[in-house]
Order: C-alpha cells, then sequence, then structure tokens
C-alpha cells in the first residue's frame, strides 16, 4: 500500500508512462491551443443548422402543431415533427417511453416538439417561434409521493398556482403513463422486522435538483452518407447504446447508423440520455446535407437530465455504547416525465441506503416516481449521493443523542472486509471504512481564523461582499464516509471491447488501441496507453479514435471503464503478447523457458535479450479483438432485496471545516480533506484529479447548486442563477490515496471517479450543522436556512 | 455587415455578418477559430475569454460589430513560434486539463493575470479566476499551473 499526497513539492514528472505513473494526457497539447475539436466545434461546407422547439408546458396535450409559417420562412429547408420519425417514436435506454418529438402529450417543460433546419442558427430559432402549436394546459403532477398516491409531507414544497388557463388533474390525467406513476419499488428486508433498540433518532432529510453542468454544450454534426445511411459525430458517453436507440427511431440497420466520438466537454451522467442524436439525423436525412445542433446553456438545461431529488425518512436504533441494532429508511426519488436511469438509481439508493456499516436488521423502501417535473437520470454518485446526506447526518444525529463523538460511532459500526451489506452481500475485497476516517481525522488542521478585524476580507464568508468583517463567524468540522458500487450491477451484462494492434511503424513497435469507450475527459486514453506501454513493453502507442468501427466499449458511468475497458485493452493486448511470443519462439527454432517482453525487446530470465520486438515482428501485423467481462452479478430478490448485486465497492470519506457567518448565513469551506481507496492508481495525478473534481461537485450540491423547480418549471436555467463552485468556493484538500488491491479487478484497481462527489457533500452539510446548531436537513443549505429568516 | 478585424496578428475580413453575432460567433462559425469556447453564452464562464486591444473579454458578449477594426488575440494566438506558451504548457504538465473545455478560457486569463502579476499569491490567483468556471477538476490543478507558469517566467525573465 502506497499513499500519495496531492499537491507534489515538484513538478517533476516520471517519464515512462506505464501502469502507476502519471504521463501527461495524448490530448492535452491539442486542448490547451485551442485546437482540440469537440462536438460544438465541427463545420461542413453547406452545412445547415438545427435548432428544437420544446414545451413551453410541464404538462398538456397537443391539440395541433401548424409547421406552414415556419417552412415558407427564407432560409429553412425543414421542418419536422413527430409524423416525420420514419422508425420507432418512443426511445430510452432501457425503457423506450420518451417520445422523439412529442406526439399528443407533452409531460415535462422543454419536451422536444418539432424541429428546424435552415442556414443560420438565428433564422432557424426565428422560424421555430412561427410554428404554431395549440396546447389544452393541464395542471402537473410535481409530488413524488403524491404522485405514487402515498400521504405526502413538506408541505411547504408543493407547486405555485400556474399562470395559464389550467385543466385540473382527474385520475385519468394524473396518471403520467399506463402502468401508473411508480417506475420501481426497491425492498431491502433484512433481519428482524421489529427490532427494538435503547437509542433511537429520526429525521426526515431533502436533497434538491443538481445538474450535471458540464461545460461542452449537447452538440454535433450530422451528415448524409452515401449508402443512404448517417453519420454522427457527437458527444456522448456511450456510443454503441447512442447507436441502438438511433436504429430504432431512425429506421435503418447498424451498419448505416455510424458514430464518432467528438470531444466531449465533460459529462458526469447527463450524457447517458441521448440529446440532439436522431433529431440531427432526422433533419440531415431530410434535407440531405449536414447538419450541426449546438444548445445554448439554457436549452442544456432542459435538453438532458439531472440528478434525482430526493425526499427520505430514516429512523436509526442503537444499543446504548452506540452500536447500530436496524436501521429504517423511506425513500422517494422525483424521476421526472420519463424513465431514463431511474430504476437503476432506485436501486443504487436502496442498496447503498444506509451506508457502510455493519448493520443486522434493514428495511429500506426506495421509490422512484413518475411526475411532471424535468426528467432525471445519471448522475456523478447515482442514487449513493442523495442518501449519503440522509444516513450521515443520522449517524451525526445518534452521536450526539449518545453524547459520542461521530467518528468515534462511526468506527464502532463501520464495514469491514467480510462484512455483510444490507443485500445480503459479503464484501469480499478490503473495506477501511474505518482507516479511510481515522485518516481525514488526522490531517493537520487548517490554521484558526483570525479575529474579526484582523482578517484578510478574501478569506471571510462571501468573500469581499461580506458586510459583517467576520465578527460572526463560527468554525464547525465534519465528517462523512461512503461506499459505492462500481460497474452495472443487478446482472447487467457489463462488457467492453478492445482492439489491440501491433506492428512496426519507422522502424519502431507501435501499438494502437481502439475502443469505442468514450473519453469524456476522465483521461481514460492516458489510461489505455499506460497500459498498452505495460503489457506489450513499447513505447509508442496510439489510441483510435472512438467510434462504432469497433464493438461497445460500454458506458462511461458507473466509474467503470478504467476496470472495464481497462481490463478489455490488458486482456487484448496479453492475447497479441502471447502471439508475439508464439512467433519468437518459432523464429528461434527452440524452446526457451519464461520468455517475456521488456523495453521493447523479447527477453528471458535465462539468455537475456533475445530479440527486438521489431526484428520479430518484421512487416507483419498482430492484431486481436475482444470482449471482456468482470464478473457476474446477480438480480436481487424483489421482496427482500438480497442478492450479490454489485461488482465492486468502493469507498472514501472526508473531512469539512467550514466558517460559518451565522449573522449573514454565509458559508466558507477552509478544508475538505480526502481519504480514499482506489485499490490501484493506474494514474496516481488523475486519481487525485477525479478527487479534487469530484469533491468540488459534492460542495456544489451542499452549498449552492440546485435546479429550482416549482409548478413543474425550471426557474434557474442559467449559470447566472444555477450557481457553480468557482476558484474562490473550493479550498485547497489535502489527500490521501490508499490502495487496497481488490483481487477480482485488473491490477487489483478500483473505480475512482464517483466516491468524492458522495462523501464530500455530507461532510460540508455536517460541519455547517456543528457550527450552526440547527438539523439543517435540506442540501444545499441556503443562507436562509442557517439564519432562519 | 462586413468586419474587419485583426486576429492573431492577421487582417482578417469577413462579409454578411449579422448584427445579432456575437464576436465569439464570429470567430467560430466565420474565422475557423473554434478554439474560444460556447459553454454559457452569457458572460458567466469565461470559456470564451479573448483578447480585444489587450484587455481580456469574454468573446460572447462583445458584439461583432464591436470588434469592427479592433485586435483581437485568441487561444489560437499565444503559441510563441509554433512551441507552447508556457501557461499553455504548465496547464498540461500540472494536470490541469481534464475535459479541457474551460482551458482556453483559463489559459487566456492565466497569460493575463502573469502580465499584470509576476508571482501572484493563492487568494490573487483565485480572485483573477473566479470568473472562469472549470467542472472537472476541482482548480487545484489550475492553481498549480499558474504557479508553475509564474515560476518559468519569471525565471526566464531574469535570464
Amino acid at each position: 500500500m502506497t499513499t500519495v499526497i496531492a499537491r507534489p513539492e515538484s513538478h517533476t514528472k516520471v517519464i515512462g508512462g506505464r501502469v502507476g505513473d502519471s504521463p501527461q494526457r495524448p490530448d492535452g497539447n491539442l486542448k490547451v491551443r485551442g485546437e482540440f475539436a469537440y462536438s460544438s466545434d465541427l463545420w461542413m461546407e453547406g452545412m445547415l443548422w438545427g435548432v428544437t422547439l420544446r414545451s413551453p408546458h410541464p404538462y398538456a396535450r397537443i391539440r395541433s402543431i401548424d409547421i406552414g409559417p415556419a417552412l415558407a420562412t427564407p432560409g429553412v429547408s425543414a421542418v419536422l415533427t413527430h409524423e416525420d420519425v420514419p422508425g420507432e417514436k418512443l426511445y430510452g435506454m432501457d425503457i423506450a417511453d420518451q417520445p422523439v418529438l412529442a406526439i399528443d402529450v407533452v409531460r415535462y417543460q422543454g419536451e422536444p416538439v418539432a424541429l428546424v433546419a435552415a442556414n443560420h442558427p438565428e433564422v432557424a430559432r426565428q422560424a421555430a417561434k412561427k410554428i404554431r402549436v395549440d396546447y389544452e394546459v393541464y395542471e402537473p403532477v410535481t409530488d413524488p409521493i403524491e404522485a405514487l398516491g402515498h400521504p405526502g409531507w413538506n408541505p411547504g414544497q408543493h407547486s405555485t398556482a400556474p399562470v395559464v388557463q389550467v385543466v385540473e388533474l382527474n385520475a385519468e390525467r394524473a396518471r403520467l403513463h399506463p402502468n401508473g406513476n411508480l417506475v420501481r419499488h426497491l425492498k431491502i428486508r433484512k433481519g428482524d422486522p421489529a427490532p427494538v433498540a435503547d437509542v433511537v433518532v429520526v429525521g426526515e432529510y431533502e436533497v434538491g435538483m443538481q445538474d450535471q453542468a458540464f461545460l461542452g454544450p449537447e452538440s454535433g454534426l450530422a451528415f448524409p452518407a452515401e449508402d443512404g445511411g448517417v453519420e454522427l459525430h457527437v458527444a456522448t458517453q456511450w456510443l454503441h447504446s447512442d447507436q441502438q436507440q438511433m436504429c430504432l427511431a431512425l429506421g435503418l440497420p447498424p451498419e448505416k447508423v455510424r458514430l464518432t466520438l467528438a470531444g466531449v466537454g465533460g459529462a458526469f451522467g447527463g450524457r447517458e440520455d441521448l440529446s440532439m442524436h436522431v433529431h440531427a439525423c432526422l433533419l440531415t436525412l431530410h434535407t440531405g446535407k449536414p447538419v450541426k445542433m449546438v444548445y445554448h446553456r439554457e436549452e442544456s438545461f432542459f435538453g438532458h437530465v439531472h440528478r434525482h431529488p430526493a425526499t427520505m425518512r430514516y429512523e436509526h436504533g442503537a444499543t446504548g455504547d452506540g452500536v447500530l441494532v436496524y436501521v429504517k429508511a423511506a425513500i422517494y426519488l422525483d424521476g421526472g416525465a420519463y424513465t431514463s436511469s431511474t430504476p437503476a438509481v432506485v436501486a443504487n439508493a436502496g442498496t447503498l441506503g444506509i451506508g457502510p456499516y455493519v448493520v443486522p436488521n434493514v428495511q429500506v423502501d426506495c421509490f422512484g416516481s413518475y411526475t411532471n417535473n424535468p426528467p432525471c437520470g445519471a448522475m456523478r454518485g447515482f442514487g449513493a449521493v442523495q442518501v449519503a446526506f440522509a444516513y450521515e447526518a443520522q449517524m451525526d444525529r445518534l452521536a450526539a443523542e449518545l453524547g459520542m463523538d461521530p467518528v468515534e460511532l462511526r468506527c464502532r459500526n463501520a464495514m469491514t472486509e467480510g462484512a455483510q451489506a444490507p443485500t445480503g452481500q459479503v464484501i469480499d475485497s478490503a473495506a477501511p471504512v474505518e482507516e479511510l476516517l481515522r485518516r481525514v481525522q488526522s490531517m493537520p488542521m487548517p490554521a484558526e481564523h483570525p479575529a474579526a478585524g484582523d482578517t484578510d476580507l478574501r478569506a471571510l464568508p462571501g468573500g469581499v461582499s461580506n458586510v459583517t468583517h467576520g465578527e460572526s463567524v463560527v468554525r464547525g468540522v465534519g465528517y462523512a464516509v461512503t461506499y459505492k458500487n462500481i460497474g452495472f450491477s443487478e446482472g447487467f451484462d457489463d462488457y467492453s471491447t478492445a482492439r489491440v494492434r501491433l506492428e512496426v511503424v519507422n522502424g519502431e513497435p507501435t501499438v494502437t488501441v481502439h475502443t469505442a469507450a468514450a473519453e469524456v475527459g476522465q483521461g481514460l486514453v492516458t489510461v489505455e496507453q499506460q497500459i498498452a506501454r505495460t503489457e506489450l513493453a513499447v513505447d509508442r502507442v496510439v489510441v483510435h479514435g472512438k467510434d462504432t468501427r469497433v464493438g461497445s466499449g460500454g458506458s462511461t458511468s458507473a466509474s467503470r471503464q478504467t476496470y472495464v475497458t481497462g481490463g478489455a485493452v490488458k486482456a487484448a493486448c496479453e492475447k497479441v503478447r502471447d502471439v508475439l511470443l508464439g512467433m519468437a519462439r518459432r523464429q528461434l527454432g527452440h524452446t526457451i523457458a519464461g520468455l517475456r517482453l521488456d523495453d521493447g525487446k523479447v527477453v528471458s530470465d535465462g539468455e537475456g535479450v533475445v530479440a527486438a520486438i521489431a526484428d520479430v515482428l518484421g512487416d507483419r501485423v498482430i492484431e486481436e479483438t475482444l470482449q471482456w467481462r468482470h464478473r457476474p452479478t446477480e438480480p436481487i430478490d424483489p421482496e427482500t432485496g438480497q442478492g450479490f448485486a454489485h461488482v465492486q465497492y468502493a469507498f472514501s470519506a472526508h473531512r469539512a471545516v467550514v466558517d460559518v457567518d451565522v449573522e449573514l448565513g454565509l458559508v466558507k469551506v477552509v478544508a475538505l480533506d480526502c481519504a480514499q481507496d482506489v485499490g490501484k492508481a493506474i494514474n496516481p495525478e488523475a486519481v487525485v484529479g477525479q478527487i479534487q473534481g469530484g469533491s468540488a461537485q459534492g460542495l456544489g450540491l451542499a452549498i449552492m447548486e440546485e435546479v429550482i423547480v416549482t409548478g413543474g418549471m425550471i426557474r434557474n436555467p442559467s449559470f447566472t442563477d444555477y450557481l457553480l463552485p468557482t476558484m474562490l468556493d473550493m479550498p485547497p484538500m489535502k489527500i490521501a490515496v490508499l490502495e487496497y488491491a481488490d483481487p477480482h479487478a485488473p491490477y487489483g484497481l478500483r473505480g475512482v471517479g464517483e466516491p468524492p462527489t458522495i462523501s464530500s457533500g455530507p461532510a460540508v452539510a455536517a460541519a455547517i450543522r456543528q457550527a450552526v446548531g440547527k438539523p439543517l436537513s435540506r442540501v444545499p443549505i441556503r443562507p436562509e436556512h442557517i439564519t432562519g429568516t | 455587415m462586413r468586419i474587419t478585424t485583426t486576429v492573431n496578428g492577421e487582417q482578417r475580413q469577413v462579409d454578411d455578418v449579422w448584427e445579432g453575432e456575437s464576436l465569439l460567433y464570429v470567430l467560430r462559425e466565420r474565422m475557423a477559430l473554434p478554439g474560444s469556447k460556447n459553454a454559457c453564452e452569457q458572460g458567466e464562464c469565461g470559456a470564451c475569454t479573448v483578447y480585444l486591444d489587450h484587455v481580456p473579454v469574454c468573446a460572447c458578449l462583445v458584439a461583432a460589430g464591436q470588434a469592427d477594426g479592433r485586435e483581437i488575440v485568441t487561444v489560437e494566438g499565444l503559441q510563441v513560434e509554433g512551441e507552447l506558451h508556457p501557461v499553455q504548457r504548465a496547464f498540461v504538465e500540472a494536470g490541469a486539463v481534464q475535459c479541457g473545455f474551460c482551458t482556453p478560457g483559463l489559459v487566456v486569463a492565466t497569460h493575463d493575470l502573469l502580465e499584470r502579476s509576476g508571482q501572484p499569491s493563492d487568494p490573487e490567483i483565485r480572485e483573477a479566476l473566479a470568473g472562469n468556471l472549470c467542472r472537472c477538476t476541482g482548480y487545484e490543478k489550475i492553481l498549480d499551473a499558474v504557479h508553475l507558469a509564474a515560476d518559468r517566467l519569471s525565471t526566464s525573465e531574469k535570464q
């Protein structure tokens, strides 16, 4: 085990770029020069611009659509509605329930209704405004609990009255989909159904809707192919899932729908679902011309799913000395208008719902509902983020009730290797929950904040805008620990494909790695190079562009690509190596024991260097393509929630230190320190980058980020009103990276990307609660929650 | 309308510009310079930061007509004789680039900061770059990159 601490003393790089090194990203120079081609940068001679007309209402029936005036606008080449969708009119990743273009009913504000292609984006936008859609507006279903017919709570959260003439809900209209408003109900039933405990704490918690806020907007360029098919260059997280859905909608076979990954400006879950993919292809097939679509930021808020808002009620019971006896939880996740990935988010929230603790008796009911709110789906942390705010707040509440230190209470109940999760699954590799907590606890604390009036204003909550100058600043410290499943769960066939080619180019052995696994900024392209260099002992490794000309790489989500695509690249390299060593043996004409590759050469322990790889290869090419799978998982029992659901768990802990101006309600996070077990840091610098960036997103949800939705309408669809952490909001971080190998995973690695987004927010919330002394059971915590005004 | 500007040292002229177009649109779509990025198009994220007559601005907030007759430098114009500028090199080496969509704006903003302040402190850097949003990195490695570039630039000045 080794420890890597962030902010190294020196920027000297380890040259080599093998597994465990931190080589520079292959796309870095292009990106700093402004020459990396993102999906919104593409251009073709004669291309048209596509725009989308979206519903202004969260729930309405479409009586009619008149495209005549729009189509007659000079410069407009096409105006399309659902009638122009040649294939299946509904799409979705697992459940196809979302119209490509609205048919008779719109179920959320911003639902696509019609498309326009024109010679200039502004011409297209103005033409779209001329499309006349006659709506019968319904009262929207906005409460995810009442949508299920369950008695509601949080009466303050109900919708405000809309301004347009609205038809009230009746039983028929209140049912948003044919099977009702329940997406999924996941139950965990473990141990005694009626447990008794010495100490019981109960709490209700809410998590607001978070946006991925990737900076590169949804965009891409489609153009017609000579074979009657279509090419799409697009920013996405899973090319083959997109392709499959697009083929159904376009009525074309897979060989005629070809996708290429354009430069991706961040993803964080928001590019799992289709956005402009089918729309751009419809327009290009209709006009016979290339079509570019680029969402504006406001449209982006309507153009992708968000993190599910959650309403949660928890009850924790413990013995008098702080041993957990039971946890009961009811968790409601608002899935919005369409299914997206809500079933899997419900599974995560339910199965991970009590945190990384040993609890003998567990009852969890986790519900996902349909409403007329914006559709919700994947975002970094995927169901585990919401519940962590609740279970970690409960642990603090329980510690207070018991008079115990919050870290001691957590350590007393911490999972260890061999422990049973609430699903009955035995944790069969390292679970260093206690060590992670102790690590962050023992890190040096930041300096005390100076006396009022004596401080740099920039260091105060609110910065130079702070009008009290620090008289009412109180410091708080909070802890949180979490765990997250890595990879796709519940029996999903979760594989990746790698094609690895070895040949001599300009006298030098050269490896080309071709996968369809999306690079979204996380650095998979660097990791693919490192693995190929390690396995084939060759310096020059080219990462082929990502496209559908090779088999599926699976989704860039669930922190799975280094594990699964990394595993596929490793396995394909091993196959190439076997072929190469076989060639070497044949050329040598005799058997040598222990042949291996080292630094561009074939070597043996007995004879040293026996041949250069380039000489063994000559002009021959070795190419191997294979699919690689992690060990299988199982569906869980629908009544008890028991089963081997998850392939791997990853753990992280945070300590947050905050200064709160309790008079103004302003918060400054002074320190946000993290310890995380990554199994094996394939690229230590990239690991630290994931922890820093992931922690920032957790901080954002704790104190600033929320898509505010009232009456089914988004009220803040802009970066002016949806607040993201800036460089002033993020504190320096101390980071400990632990490497306890998982024997089931390639190189022993664990997925890295998500855990820091999960434990950072609850630690910040805990620190604020400690400073303020109020329950603060809703995040993001706003100034008015702190001041009570 | 017609726009005539100097962009990255070159005289550029474009015709048929619609009056509502931003400088960002003209750079990206009419001058084949898509390095300046379109992340928010309302001056909140800094991804489109360019120099306009030596002053850093959000190109999305400048009407194309306002740029007529003026001098513009974009991220594509920062390289020195085909080599990365020390600020660009520092961003790559410090690991400050992930998805990279914020990077062009941050590179220009850092370039400007280091023109004004040779060895800025952490609070100065944070304040100067607070108008540039990054969603991937949590900013720590960007801070490292700025220090690294400042060190290199001050060393090369002394030599």
